[in-house]
């Protein structure tokens, strides 16, 4: 592999950019190839695959077989509210092998004490997020019931193409917030990837129950989510 | 899940040796069979003192790839490399049981 192959795959990585690299029949890995890219000699729905499920695999070609791999980011959920669902959430999330960041301005909620060993932003979303961008493979949820401090990283993760967007409340808070994504100028078919009421219908009922209600809908969402076009997600 | 971002990261330490001078061979996992310790993918890094970093089977066949790297470092070319049941070091580590890998070997060049 050439070392301006290796530089440029790491920096993907550590951009949190999916990357595949391709090999030739005598083991030498000659291409990268981005999410989102076609590659000749690779079937689309192969790529799709790859990039889906993240597994590497030998790619059947005329005159032999290939080498794709792929690096796909670890997938994280960034929790909007440092409410006793989160507080469920965190250990359930990190079982489950995803990375999790909570984020409350609201001092009270979000302290060491209720969130141990947890990655806790005490500031406002608007802040944090500046140097903490939302990506593809990031989920967002948001569960503070406030606008004030929903709103914002709601509409940041419908922009960044989160694989992921949910938001706690009943169907009528709901749709006053649409109202207001509508006014932020989202179309209101960005608006309808947000998952709401948050989580999948098990009927939910108390925090922990939510917490594993939301933890599904995010699993689900990931694992089945189509690829992102490779738009804005130049290096 | 590894945070590509550390050390304990064995292409970020092949960039971290190239710019530190060293000559590095690139070893991956790109097919298994039967039981593998170690998924496709994974990756061990060789310089051409024998330094190595990172995993190709958690075990004895990573001799055979160091051994093989210095050759590899020495002519750029690459090499697949296949251990298996009837491979008296992949016994030992562990692929007796019907499981058999291939390796890919290159040099990281210019």
């Amino acid at each position: 592999m050439r070392r301006d192959l290796l530089h440029a795959l790491n920096r993907a990585r550590v951009n949190r950019q999916a990357i595949a690299t391709l090999s030739d029949e005598r083991g030498e890995t000659v291409r990268l190839i981005r999410e989102g890219e076609q590659a000749e000699d690779v079937p689309g729905e192969v790529l799709a695959r790859a990039f889906r499920s993240g597994k590497p695999s030998m790619v059947e070609v005329a005159g032999g077989a290939l080498f794709l791999n792929v690096y796909l980011p670890p997938p994280r959920i960034v929790v909007i509210g440092a409410v006793h669902i989160s507080q469920a959430l965190a250990p359930m999330a990190r079982l489950a092998g995803y990375d999790l960041t909570i984020i409350d301005p609201r001092t009270a909620f979000a302290t060491e004490d209720r969130f141990e060993g947890v990655d806790l932003r005490p500031d406002w979303p608007e802040d944090v997020l500046k140097t903490f961008p939302l990506d593809a493979h990031t989920a967002l949820a948001a569960v503070t019931h406030d606008p004030k401090i929903d709103d914002y990283p709601l509409s940041q993760a419908l922009k960044a193409g989160c694989f992921y967007v949910g938001a706690l409340g009943s169907r009528k808070t709901h749709a006053r917030r649409v109202e207001r994504l509508l006014a932020f100028g989202h179309s209101q078919s960005e608006i309808d990837r947000i998952s709401a009421p948050i989580g999948l219908d098990i009927g939910a009922a108390s925090p922990g129950e939510i917490a594993v209600a939301v933890l599904a809908d995010i699993i689900s969402a990931y694992r089945k989510r189509a690829i992102a076009s490779p738009a804005g997600d130049a290096s | 899940m590894g945070r590509v971002e550390d050390m304990q990261d064995p292409l970020i330490a092949a960039e971290v040796w190239l710019a530190e001078g060293r000559a590095v061979a690139l070893a991956t996992v790109v097919e298994t069979w039967g039981s593998a310790p170690r998924p496709v993918g994974s990756h061990l890094v060789i310089d051409s003192e024998g330094n190595f970093f990172g995993s190709v089977s958690g075990g004895c066949v990573e001799g055979a790839v160091i051994e093989e790297a210095s050759e590899v470092i020495a002519s750029g070319q690459p090499r697949l490399l296949e251990f298996g049941v009837a491979d008296e070091t992949a016994w030992r580590v562990g692929l007796s049981c019907g499981g058999r890998i291939r390796v890919q070997l290159e040099r990281i060049g210019e």
